[in-house]
Formats: structure tokens, sequence, C-alpha cells
């Protein structure tokens, strides 16, 4: 074990070193991402998710323009276009696609003006590369404390309506006759999703963040036939993923002098290995015998 | 004819004067009939009739342009735990992670907000439910992964755990086999007479149900003739409600409706008549 992991469990964990935020933040982000993700992936939402991240560059890069954290840029932009794309027509299963990509494109031509003023007007070089791919490493500590309250929000959401969004996931029509309000569930739950995605994309980035969303669900989804469980283990993978993630990260500063290779790289690598591994060995075993 | 009502006890369901129009066109005109306690019921069609319309109306998913429905004799509220509901043709997930006891329980508890928390005895009332449908061999499968006339099995425990005293299933027998199609009537039968629940179940044919049906509420042209088979599986009868001549033919014991004067034949299976 490297000694960068020894400090991890002493006092003083919750103090500024960026080691400590990144692997705070990114453990509780991915653990936010698992919960939240098991129902994009069973709602069939994952293009909706991952056209929030795309959507809320526009938001991060508008943040960094005014000089605040990206993450609150992010969170509203996402929550707007949440709402956009609810009013246009999410309900539907094929409106909903249609709703995303209207709201994705308007959304992109933003980020992209937003962007390039943040290249141009105020210098800041590194805007775009925090923006996209993620800046765990230089999130300031003051706001573990804002990511907190968003997880919270986030995972509440979902956890409290956790038996109507599960029957309105598994059947809208079903979930109505049981009296559950299939579109105010529906709406928390984008709520919910903006939020998620948004945390994610200040973590291992804008563009990276839909691998941390669906990869650890769609694992768990092929490990177990219990929902509760899912979100357990999608929860478990993603921060398993974020901590080696870091960790590798930060040993990678010794791999080439003076440049540690980016976060996200690991954390989407992990998370892809993992679904594979987990792929093929239960693949060989429904080939052996029939699970059901 | 109203041979299982209690006198004096209000009809179980009572459709008045439903008339529905969906984008511009009447689907259902001046619909009335009832149902008392415990009768069994058929509504029967052909597709595009207006059944699934006319339950939608019943269950609160859609609303009548004029008319009204009671559910034992009060207006019929958003969430109406009388009534238990079976869909038509839901296609259940396979990677969806849901054991068919999950989609029991659901039943009891789906509406609610909250962490799930269940006690003994709604486990118990859960097993109790899946052994009713016979369902305990499969309760701990995935619900994507049963086949049709499990997964109908499984549905109708989500919506008899709640203890409804009416139950509304779209369909059930389309997409099943023969064999299946009499396991899910007899089920229901069985279940619903244990229980003195009243069932209004849809379908294409009549002849799957003759065994086990108090009434027929028969469904054409936007409007329905309701009362026992005798009475409304008739040439007479049934040539007024399609308002042109058919023959109703019984060959085998099975009850043949045929368009009189074309070539349009409505198909049904064999069945015993009674």
């Amino acid at each position: 074990m490297p000694a960068s992991l020894a400090p991890v469990f002493e006092p003083g964990f919750f103090s500024s070193s960026p080691v400590h935020v990144a692997l705070i933040v990114g453990g509780v982000v991915a653990a936010v991402s698992g919960v939240v993700g098991t129902f994009t992936v069973m709602r069939g939402q994952a293009f909706a998710g991952h056209s929030l991240a795309d959507i809320g560059t526009a938001g991060g890069s508008a943040a960094f323009l005014i000089g605040i954290s990206p993450l609150y840029g992010f969170v509203a932009m996402n929550l707007i276009a949440a709402g956009v794309m609810e009013m246009i027509g999410i309900r539907r299963p094929r409106g909903r696609d249609l709703a995303t990509g209207i709201v994705l494109g308007a959304a992109l031509g933003l980020a992209a003006l937003f962007l390039y003023w943040d290249t141009t007007h105020s210098s800041t070089t590194g805007a775009t590369i925090n923006v996209l791919f993620g800046s765990i490493f230089e999130l300031p500590s003051s706001l573990v404390p804002v990511i907190a309250v968003f997880s919270v929000v986030a995972t509440g959401i979902v956890l409290l309506s956790y038996r109507p969004l599960l029957l309105s996931s598994l059947s809208p029509e079903l979930a109505s006759a049981r009296g559950v309000p299939v579109r105010l569930v529906g709406i928390g739950y984008l709520v919910a999703l903006a939020v998620a995605v948004s945390l994610s994309a200040v973590t291992i980035g804008a563009i990276l963040s839909t691998a941390l969303l669906i990869g650890p669900a769609a694992t768990a989804l092929r490990l177990t036939k219990r929902a509760g469980m899912a979100m357990v283990i999608a929860a478990a993978i993603g921060v398993a993923a974020t901590w080696l993630g870091v960790l590798l990260a930060y040993d990678s500063y010794d791999w080439t002098t003076g440049h540690g290779w980016p976060v996200s790289f690991f954390v989407v690598t992990l998370v892809f290995a993992f679904y594979l591994v987990t792929d093929l060995s239960v693949g060989r075993l429904a080939g052996r015998r029939r699970l059901r | 004819m109203d041979s299982a009502a209690v006198p004096g006890s209000p009809p179980i369901l009572s459709v008045e004067g439903i008339s529905v129009w969906l984008s511009g066109r009447e689907i259902l005109h001046d619909v009335d009939f009832r149902i008392e306690a415990g009768e069994f019921t058929g509504l029967i069609g052909s597709n595009g009739a207006g059944k699934t319309t006319l339950l939608r109306v019943i269950l609160g998913l859609e609303a009548p342009a004029s008319g009204r429905v009671l559910v034992n004799g009060r207006p019929r509220s958003p969430r109406n735990p009388l009534i238990g509901y079976v869909p038509q043709k839901i296609v259940l997930d396979p990677d969806m992670p849901l054991r068919a006891r999950d989609l029991v329980a659901l039943g009891l508890d789906g509406h609610r907000f909250g962490l799930p928390r269940r006690s003994t005895a709604q486990k118990a009332l859960v097993e109790d439910m899946l052994d009713a449908v016979d369902a305990s061999g499969f309760a701990d499968a995935r619900v994507g992964n049963l086949s049709g006339g499990e997964q109908q099995r499984v549905l109708i425990a989500h919506a008899l755990i709640s203890r409804p005293r009416l139950l509304l299933l779209d369909e059930p027998l389309a997409n099943l086999d023969i064999r299946s199609e009499q396991e899910v009537v007899e089920l229901v039968a069985r279940i619903a007479s244990e229980q003195q629940i009243a069932v209004l179940i849809s379908a294409h044919d009549v002849n799957p149900l003759l065994p086990v049906m108090d009434r027929v509420v028969y469904v054409a042209s936007g409007q329905v003739a309701s009362g026992t088979t005798e009475e409304v599986v008739t040439t007479e009868a049934l040539s007024r409600l399609y308002g042109h001549h058919v023959d109703v033919v019984h060959v085998n014991d099975r009850i043949l409706v045929v368009a009189g004067h074309d070539t349009a034949v409505h198909h049904h299976s064999d069945s015993r008549a009674r």
C-alpha cells in the first residue's frame, strides 16, 4: 500500500488536503450516482442522464465566467433543463428522447459560447478541461458541505419515493391504477437526476459523468434481482472505482515526472472493467444454466 | 338476474350514462350497466370496441364527457382501494431487478412514500397471496423472466393483495395458449368466489368465460348490452347492438357470432357453454 493512503483514517481527514477532499467528495458523489443511476437504468433514461451532464456544461462554463464554483452553474442549468424537458414531454417514451435532444442541442450551443469566452476573455485556459473532465483535486474544501447537502437531496428523493418510483418504472399504467402520482414521481426523479449528474460533473467531469451514473448501476443489475440491493451494489462499485481512481491518479505523479494522469481516466476505466468482468462471468454462468 | 345481490346493498359498480370522446371521436355513447357484489362479469367486444377505454374510465384514468361511475354507491375516488386492476399486455423488462414477490408486495404499499418497512403480518400476506395464485414456485424469479401466464398470475396477486371488492382485468387471456387461458379463468373465478370479489374481465371471445360468467356486458359500436349470456348473446340483441344483422350460432357448446349478409366472422375458440 502506498504511504499516501496512510493518513486517510487519521484525525484531520476532513482538513483541506486535496486528496482528502477528493476521497470524501468522490466517494459521496459516486454513492449518490449509484443510487440515482440504478433507477436511470431501470427507467431507460440513460440518454436524459448523459444529456443533462452535457447541458450542464453551459452552466458550469458560465459559472467560471462570473467567478463562482462550476457546481452552482451545473445545478442551476440542469434544473432548468430538467424543467424544460418535462414541459416538452419527457413523460411519453418517444417525446422523451425528442425533448432531451432539443434541449441538449440548445444548451451545447450556449456551452460552446461560454467556453470560448472563458478562454478568450478571462484567459483561464483550465476552464474547458475543468468543466469537461472534472477537477476533483482542485475542489475547495469549503464546497464539501454544499456537496453534502445536494447529495442528501438527490438520495433523499430517490429513497423516499422508492416504492412509487419502482412501481412507475416497471409500469406507469400499473402505478397510476394503484394511486401513484406518476407524473409527480417522475418530476421528482428528474430533479434527483439533475442534481446527481451535476455532482459527478464537477468531480469526474461533465463528459465522463455518464460512466459513473450508468456503469455501476448496469453492473449491479446483472448481479442482483432486488432493486434495493442493486442500489447498494451500484454505490459500492462507484465508490470503489472512485477511490481506486484517486489513488492511482495520485500515484501517477511518480510515473511520469511532474505530470499526473487525470483521475477521470482511471475512474471510468475501472467502472468499465467492473462491468466487463461481471458481464463475462454472469454471462458464462447464464450459459451453463438459465438464470431466472 | 342479480342473483348475487344482497337486497338493499348498492351494486359494487354502477356505470351511468357514460360517454367518452377521444381525439374528436366518440368512443363510448351513453353506456349503462351495473355489477352486483361478487358477480363475475365478462366485458366482451372486438378489438377497438372501447373495452380498455371503459375500464380506464372506471379506474378514473380517463375522464368521461358525461355520465358517472359509482363504486359501492359512491362517486369513484382517484385512489380507490375497492378496485384492483390488471392492465393489458404490460411489458416487463427482464433486466428489472424485481422478484415476483416484490411485485405482489408493491400491490400492498406501492403508492406509499418513505422507506419500505414491511411487518411480519404483511410478509405473511404476500406469501398467502403468492400461494393463492399458485405462484410460490417462482416467487423469487425476476418478473421479467416469467412466462405470460405466470406474469398474469403475479399481476392478479398484485391487484388482489389490497383486498379490493372489484377486480378489473383487461384482456388477461390475450397472448395465452388455450391451457393457460383456462388456468387463468379458473384461478380468477376460484379466488373471486372464495374472497367474495366481483370481477369485470375484458375479452374479445365470450367462450373461455362461459363456464364461470354470471353476466355479460357486450360492447359494439360504442354502446353496450348487458345481462345474462342467454339474454345478450342472441341474434336479436346483438343485431340491435351492432345496428345490422348478425347471427348467433351455437355449435358443439360453442357460441359463434356471425355477421349476416357479409363475410366478416367473429371467430370464437372452443369452450363449453352452460
